[in-house]
């Protein structure tokens, strides 16, 4: 009789710390993932603050290239207000974004003048290094999203998920089929 | 994705733990062959072990960078590295950005250190920035990064701090039994009993840091292989990593501040002769040849399933580097990063000596007709003449 009362109360005990991990699995693949999207984030707006550096530098080297710069900065100006508009708007915006800046850099090469200027050069080393940690911060920010969703989907986390409202997390596409083709360049 | 960590972590305590047990035994083999008391034996030697590791987690990252002269850099000194760095740190989810350090060697080598994520620090030779480009860097930064995300290099500082002890426990122990054992002995009449532990002492001070070695060196070589493919998969572009190998391979440059035990810390192994590719058992790294044809091998599917199969084609059967566990999820998408512009190496020789400079509190004038003066931190007098234009500039 006391036997069998103190397997069920260890069974009992098991269950509980079993749950209680897989809980606090859960817990710990969410917060990876707001946090990982909080580092997208940082970098989103370290490029927001460098690129009127960047058009004020270059404004004075090309005076024929009106369009291009413009466009870049539409182009951060649609991307500062997309910021709170989810993550699919967003990415879409930065992708026009990078285009813009795409184009930019690959005008630059036909003014040799600006291209030997230390400013630029420098604003060139952070813009195009703030690009590779944007997309180092997704591909970190897709890899936590798909294993949250993973855990949330998978047997038998899934059951403590739906009890505990765990909802999937989105993941950073970039959904504008022209940044996934090569940018074509033009030299007429 | 991470839970290679967990897998790793308990393999290397199992080996680690077989490290420890074999000190207590040396330890307490010596204390009866000398002292004819097992427990003062394996005291002492536990003592020893509990200063050196203590010293070797609280100091340890400090000597060993004061050791390699390395001097640490901000933002501002060199952006290049910084940004690569940093862009790795996002990439690799470390939470804090580890302290840069410059070793001023024309050595290809860079090395990580620290005791736990909030005290880490990366060094790079200045050479290494000279020769490699951004991709290359990029792959050699991943790979160290790898090493603090996998919480290699603490386990490395503890191990070799392990290693040591049993080292120069042996030595001394040697150095006391030959020649103050053997008037004991003489002494006290001396048993068969006695003779044979003193026995078992000798052969266990000849076997304890061979078998030591050993096992250090297979918990350090699989790490190498999983922080190459943890590289990869940062970067998503293994190629990068290939040729820095391939670069560094070609080097025949050695590190100077460099030594036995401080050798699994670099990317490659500091002592390999020149141009020798081929590595047996007793090497702290894997061949380098060979972790550039697996890291080659695998393009096409970046991910750590990708360099499993790999390194499953390099070596035909026995076991893989990647734990089962960590191969059920893995992202295969191949996308790399916008390239940056990298300076050619020529001015990438400038830049490194130049941050040199710098760290070493030389002044950087610019004249008028575009020389650079060096001035250094002792210099007398408060102007000089630039030979080509005559002006004077005053300091």
């Amino acid at each position: 009789m006391w036997i069998a009362i103190l397997v069920i109360i260890g069974i009992a005990i098991v269950l509980v710390l079993i749950i209680a991990g897989i809980y606090n699995g859960l817990v710990g693949a969410r917060n990876q993932v707001k946090n990982a999207w909080a580092q997208i984030d940082v970098q989103l707006k370290r490029r927001h603050d460098l690129i009127p550096n960047l058009v004020e530098t270059v404004k004075g080297y090309m005076q024929h290239e009106r369009g291009t710069l413009e466009a870049v900065t539409n182009a951060r100006t649609m991307a500062v207000k997309a910021v709170d508009s989810g993550v699919a708007a967003q990415a879409k915006a930065e992708g026009e974004l990078s285009q813009a800046l795409g184009r930019l850099f690959a005008v630059a090469e036909n003014y040799p003048d600006l291209k030997a200027s230390q400013n630029f050069m420098a604003l060139q080393e952070e813009l195009t290094s703030t690009e590779n940690k944007i997309s180092f911060a997704r591909q970190f920010y897709n890899d936590s999203v798909m294993q949250y969703n993973n855990k949330i989907q998978m047997f038998p986390s899934n059951i403590i998920a739906s009890i505990g409202n765990f909802k999937a997390g989105e993941s950073f596409e970039v959904t504008d089929t022209v940044e996934r083709e090569a940018p074509k360049v033009s030299f007429s | 994705m991470w839970e290679q960590i967990r897998d790793n972590q308990t393999r290397s305590v199992v080996l680690v733990t077989a490290m420890g047990i074999m000190l207590l035994l040396l330890g307490s083999f010596l204390g009866q062959a000398l002292l004819g008391d097992w427990a003062f034996g394996l005291i002492l030697a536990l003592l020893i072990w509990i200063v050196m590791t203590l010293v070797g987690y609280f100091q340890g990252d400090s000597i060993l960078l004061s050791l390699s002269n390395a001097r640490k850099i901000g933002p501002d000194d060199m952006p290049r590295i910084y940004n690569v760095v940093e862009e790795m740190k996002i990439a690799s989810g470390l939470e804090k950005m580890p302290d840069i350090y410059i070793v001023d060697d024309p050595a290809l080598n860079a090395f990580a250190t620290g005791r736990d994520k909030n005290h880490t620090s990366l060094a790079v030779t200045s050479g290494l920035l000279q020769k490699l480009n951004r991709d290359e860097l990029q792959g050699v930064v991943g790979h160290e990064l790898a090493h603090m995300r996998n919480r290699d290099v603490l386990l490395m500082a503890m191990c070799s701090v392990l290693l040591g002890t049993i080292v120069i426990i042996a030595w001394y122990g040697s150095r006391i039994l030959f020649f103050a054992g053997g008037t004991r002995r003489s002494s006290s009449g001396g048993g068969s009993a006695q003779i044979i532990i003193l026995l078992a002492a000798v052969v266990f001070m000849i076997l304890a840091p061979i078998m030591a070695q050993l096992i250090y060196l297979a918990i350090s070589r699989k790490r190498e292989y999983l922080a190459d493919a943890s590289s990869a998969l940062y970067t998503r572009y293994p190629e990068g990593l290939a040729s820095a190998l391939e670069k560094i391979a070609a080097s025949t440059e050695q590190l100077k501040s460099a030594n036995n035990a401080t050798a699994p810390m670099f990317i490659i192994n500091p002592f390999r002769k020149g141009g020798r590719a081929a590595e047996d058992l007793t090497s702290t790294h894997p061949p380098i040849s060979e972790r550039i044809r697996i890291l080659r091998a695998m393009a096409g599917n970046i991910s750590l399933a990708g360099y499993e199969a790999a390194y499953n084609q390099a070596h035909k059967g026995g076991g893989g580097v990647i734990p089962q566990s960590a191969l059920v999820s893995g992202d295969a998408s191949a996308g790399q990063a916008g390239t940056a512009v990298t300076p050619d190496e020529k001015e990438r020789a400038r830049e490194a000596s130049d941050v040199l400079w710098k760290l070493h509190n030389y002044r950087e004038v610019t004249c008028d007709c575009g020389l650079k003066f060096k001035i250094p931190p002792d210099f007398q007098g408060g102007s000089f003449t630039c030979p080509r234009c005559n002006t004077t500039h005053t300091l």
